[in-house]
């Protein structure tokens, strides 16, 4: 049975250089003695430390507990001493720091106690996610969304189609790609524990048709209950929403989530990590890092979660020098760390040191079109351009600048050389932080009024008691005056009916 | 007859444009006109509430603005971009900030020292949006949430225990920093 | 490991704006190279005048505006603008005209709207439109057809005419545009059949002309493959031609000329393949570039059929980039996903 593939607008076709690390299998790598693991590695809540500094920790021992629903445990990702929880350079643009737990390594790598779910058949798809859940699983493609959630919502939602993404379409990453060529059996058990839990009536897994090592290896272990589908290479077909009109022909809605078009899709990274935890209990604390580009050594490493960056380069024959660019990612959506020590964390699928050649001048948009023709959402790059040049919020909004996915393919062909791809996350984040101002403005706003209105509540309440007790006093000055003038009568009545008495006693 | 044709098809071709222009020119945008001015002017204030425009708070300032009684450029708060929004919807020239106190890029919340805080009740009562807590004789503390950063209760404090604290950078607050290319850069 | 942080992607296709207009002027080349074995060198001297006329007021312009220098001259958007205008010009213009017309399309229709990107309405036409409109007796005399006048002129005789002022010559070796002979004989009852058995009029327009304009085509065609040009323009632009002026040639043919002698006299290819497709002034949507190319096709039809220049192109050009906002704004194309209106 093929599926008949369908297309997305725009994308691009572009040299691959896959070859440099396809072919050569993965290597564990050595441990080592310091582990940073940032709080926040998923899209959500940060996790809530729940070990104190000193604390000795087992390999897989929960280490931060979710905090919320849309947040995920943390695991130790070896044995070791806690040696510090505090603020640690992590991989994100901003070069902020954030909270770490810092993990200082025994050597012994010993396994803490972890039970595996028997017959995941016969579990309650309810269950199967908890279990998904406290391993800490979250998209390991990179977008790093909580497993648990997405698989929640196929059960409270009808899922048509599973799929489950080995597409790997940005250039140099193949973690996926030999992931799926060492542990095929991992990926197609997990696949089917997934559908387990989300109840899908079709199960589809995806890979690129530049992965035919890939493609043998799974077509070896699947039955007709898992479709494999082969996708033509061009950036982005790996992305969300592309790969779904890909394979459905369905335009997931703008504001939306794949469940609303009836699908739920994961990483076949995502998928061996579920097989990891139902069958032996196993925590997301390793995953598969493709470390390429200028290193002598192109590879893939299993890298325990909380390595540094230098570490892994280093493992690959390389030290990056300034002439470097050290990448977390491909080279379209990467993300530039410039601090080395930053950790691997659960979302980096690859590291790309590339030679630093500076951008080239910025040009004026000469609106030639060709960001339009390659958009794969059918964007008006240009437009948006200058909606978030002029920080034109509301017109950025109306040529819907967040149906934007990032994928880079405008700045890539732009002739003008202009960093689209930042002005449109320029533009986002500003967005929403005049969301944010707006909020505290209208916050501050109502309680200035509450503040007034209770003043004047005050005011106004100290006036009346002020009236009532004038009011008061003066009544009862009239009744004492009364009562004194009852008195006075009374006692000169009484006086004169004594004068009357003594008159007629002395009479 | 074909004078007469002109007749009616000139108009008729002039107000089918003038009716696709429509969407270019806010000002009759009707949804936009309802809304009351000073409630306009109001929405673009900041909201610290910080008198500084020495009026008694941004709704205040809003109405002398609406009346023609204030200038569009005495919030130091809002700064210049609250000028321009001010500008751009009263269709008035840009103009630079005047008031005795600075533009503040960044923004500011007060903290109480607790240690030396006496418990006088100045500042809560000075606060314009109730963010201290506390009571008479008992320690004072801020709601850093609801603090505009208004700098109203620093001056009545007696003891000089309340001071002004950037607020800290956090990663989901972060903005993206917008490119600047070398062309707009005069030389 | 590098300082400066650098938003993602990290690969750049390798295109730039100096080989978008280098690659422009390559293509101008077969049909520069019939013009010149057709007319003589002439219009060679043309172009070198406007494009140095071109760059020496963009240096300025650039210097006062306190732009950097350097940058936007190397990306070659002036020396397309100078050969564009050039293109348009008849080779014995003189060069004050030359001059005058460049200085307002850099000055004006440029620079005083914010430079590269930001003009709305095409430079080369603005300066164009601007001295045909303030000089016409001297941008009406052509050099005559080969057919007509045996010799082309010789590159001594284009420089007299050019640096001189109302050389005698210049009766002698110009003659009418196939346009312009077709619109005066047209307007004397004459027929179009009867018109153009006239020496000057070759296979399918003005003899020679007609080969330049082939020539135009195959360097568009040459963009077109590159993608520095978008198919829809051109298209739209030829398409809307042809179609109107087939719909009047059926109509009555005795009045209306032929589809094919539309397309290849005047400026039509040139404009369809280079100055239509002009990025800056050109609708970016793409349903919006057919809307623009027939926008262009059809006025200058209009204009060359009942208007007073022979040739309508240059005014339809600037006609269509004033319409572009309009354009662009009701033609977004519908981003995935997107729900309802």
């Amino acid at each position: 049975m093929t599926r008949e593939l369908h297309s997305f607008p725009g994308g691009l076709q572009m040299p691959t250089f896959k070859t440099l690390s396809d072919q050569e299998m993965s290597i564990l790598h050595p441990l080592p003695e310091r582990l940073i693991l940032p709080l926040q590695q998923h899209i959500g809540i940060p996790s809530q430390p729940c070990v104190s500094i000193g604390d000795k920790v087992l390999k897989g021992q929960t280490i931060a507990r979710a905090f919320g629903y849309v947040s995920v445990p943390m695991h130790a990702s070896t044995s070791g001493k806690i040696i510090d929880i505090g603020d640690y350079p992590v991989p994100h643009p901003s070069e902020l720091k954030a909270p770490c737990i810092v993990i200082e390594s025994d050597g012994e790598d010993k396994l803490f106690d972890i039970r595996p779910t028997n017959e995941y058949a016969s579990v309650d798809p309810k269950e199967l996610q908890d279990v998904i859940r406290e391993c800490g699983i979250i998209g390991l493609g990179g977008a790093g969304f909580p497993a648990h959630v997405k698989l929640n919502e196929g059960v409270e939602n009808a899922v048509d189609t599973l799929i489950i993404n080995g597409v790997e379409c940005e250039p140099y990453i193949t973690c996926d790609d030999r992931l799926i060529q060492e542990k095929a059996s991992y990926v197609v058990a997990g696949t089917r524990m997934i559908r387990h839990a989300v109840q899908a009536k079709h199960c589809v897994i995806a890979v690129e048709e530049d992965m035919p090592a890939a493609y043998a290896e799974l077509e070896k272990l699947i039955d007709d209950d898992i479709e494999l589908v082969k996708v033509p290479t061009r950036y982005p077909a790996g992305g969300e929403k592309q790969l779904i009109q890909v394979l459905t022909g369905k335009e997931v809605p703008s504001g939306g989530l794949p469940i609303h078009a009836g699908i739920v899709m994961h990483n076949v990274a995502t998928a061996a990590a579920v097989f990891r935890a139902v069958t032996r209990g196993e925590p997301v604390i390793s995953r598969y890092v493709t470390v390429t580009g200028l290193v002598e050594k192109s590879r893939n490493l299993q890298v325990l979660l909380g390595t540094t960056v230098k570490d892994c380069i280093k493992a690959c024959n390389f030290e990056a020098d300034e002439n470097c660019r050290v990448i977390l990612g491909g080279p379209m959506m990467g993300m530039h760390v410039t601090n080395p020590d930053v950790p691997v964390i659960k979302t980096t699928n690859c590291i790309l040191v590339q030679e630093n050649i500076p951008r080239l001048p910025e040009m004026p948009c000469i609106r030639c079109g060709n960001c339009v023709d390659v958009c794969p959402v059918n964007l008006l790059p240009q437009q948006l351009y200058w909606f978030a040049k002029t920080d034109n919020t509301e017109a950025s909004q109306r040529h819907h600048i967040f149906d934007c996915i990032e994928c880079g393919c405008c700045s890539y062909v732009c002739p003008s050389n202009i960093p689209l791809v930042q002005y449109y996350r320029y533009g986002k984040s500003q967005i929403a932080a005049e969301e944010r101002r707006r909020d505290g403005a209208d916050h501050a706003s109502a309680r200035f009024a509450a503040r007034n209105e209770r003043l004047q509540k005050d005011e106004r309440e100290k006036q009346s008691v002020k009236e009532e007790k004038r009011i008061a006093n003066q009544k009862e000055d009239k009744q004492s005056y009364i009562n004194a003038a009852v008195e006075r009568s009374k006692a000169k009545r009484a006086l004169n009916k004594k004068t009357l008495e003594d008159t007629n006693k002395d009479d | 007859m074909e004078q007469g044709a002109f007749i009616i098809v000139i108009p008729m071709i002039a107000c089918l444009l003038a009716w696709l222009m429509m969407p270019f020119d806010f000002r009759t945008n009707t949804t936009l006109r309802k809304r009351a001015l000073v409630e306009r002017l109001n929405a673009l204030l900041p909201q610290t509430q910080c008198g500084k425009c020495s009026y008694d708070g941004c709704q205040p300032y809003a109405e002398a603005i609406a009346s023609g009684k204030a200038d569009i450029n005495n919030c130091p708060p809002g700064g210049d971009e609250t000028i321009r929004n001010i500008s751009t919807l009263l269709g008035r020239d840009m103009k630079k900030l005047e008031s005795e106190h600075e533009q503040q890029l960044q923004q500011h919340v007060v903290l109480i020292d607790e240690q030396i805080c006496i418990g006088c009740v100045k500042c809560i009562n000075a606060c314009p949006v109730d963010a201290i807590i506390g009571a008479a004789k008992q320690m004072h503390t801020v709601i850093s949430k609801a603090c505009t950063g208004c700098e109203l209760c620093i001056a009545p404090c007696p003891v000089d225990c309340i001071s002004l604290v950037p607020v800290n950078v956090e990663i989901k607050k972060w903005v993206w920093t917008k490119p600047q290319p070398e062309f707009e850069v005069s030389t | 490991m590098t300082e400066q942080f650098i938003s993602s992607p990290h690969k750049h296709d390798g295109s730039s704006v100096s080989v978008m207009m280098f690659r422009v002027c390559l293509a101008l080349l077969p049909g520069l190279l019939a013009y010149v074995w057709f007319f003589g060198a002439g219009i060679l001297i043309q172009c070198m005048l406007a494009v140095g006329f071109a760059i020496a007021i963009e240096y300025l312009m650039l210097k006062m505006r306190k732009r950097p220098v350097e940058l936007f001259l190397k990306d070659g958007s002036a020396i397309v603008t100078g050969l564009l205008f050039a293109l348009c010009l008849s080779p014995f213009t003189n060069w004050w005209i030359t001059l005058s017309g460049i200085a307002f399309a850099i000055i004006i229709a440029k620079h005083l709207y914010g430079g590269l990107g930001y003009n709305p309405f095409n430079p080369a036409m603005a300066g164009y439109v601007f001295v045909l409109l303030c000089f016409p007796a001297q941008m009406n005399s052509w050099p005559a057809s080969p057919e007509v006048a045996n010799t082309s002129p010789a590159l001594s005789d284009y420089i007299s005419i050019i640096f001189s002022n109302g050389d005698s010559s210049l009766d002698a070796l110009s003659g009418a545009t196939a346009l312009s002979q077709m619109k005066s004989q047209l307007g004397m009852m004459n027929m179009v059949s009867e018109i153009r058995i006239e020496p000057m009029f070759g296979h399918f327009a003005g003899a020679g002309w007609e080969w330049i304009s082939i020539g135009f085509m195959l360097g568009g065609i040459g963009l077109l493959v590159l993608r520095v040009i978008k198919w829809q323009i051109p298209l739209a632009v030829l398409i809307s031609m042809l179609g109107i002026s087939m719909i009047f040639n059926t109509y009555d043919s005795d009045v209306y000329a032929s589809p094919l002698f539309h397309l290849c006299s005047g400026g039509t290819l040139l404009c369809a393949f280079f100055i239509a497709t002009d990025p800056v002034t050109a609708s970016t949507t793409p349903f919006g570039r057919l809307l623009y190319g027939c926008l262009i096709g059809v006025l200058a039809y209009i204009i060359r059929c009942w208007g007073a220049y022979p040739d309508g192109i240059a005014f339809a050009v600037l006609l269509a980039n004033a319409c572009v906002p309009v354009i662009d704004h009701y033609t977004r194309p519908k981003v995935v996903g997107e729900v309802g209106s």
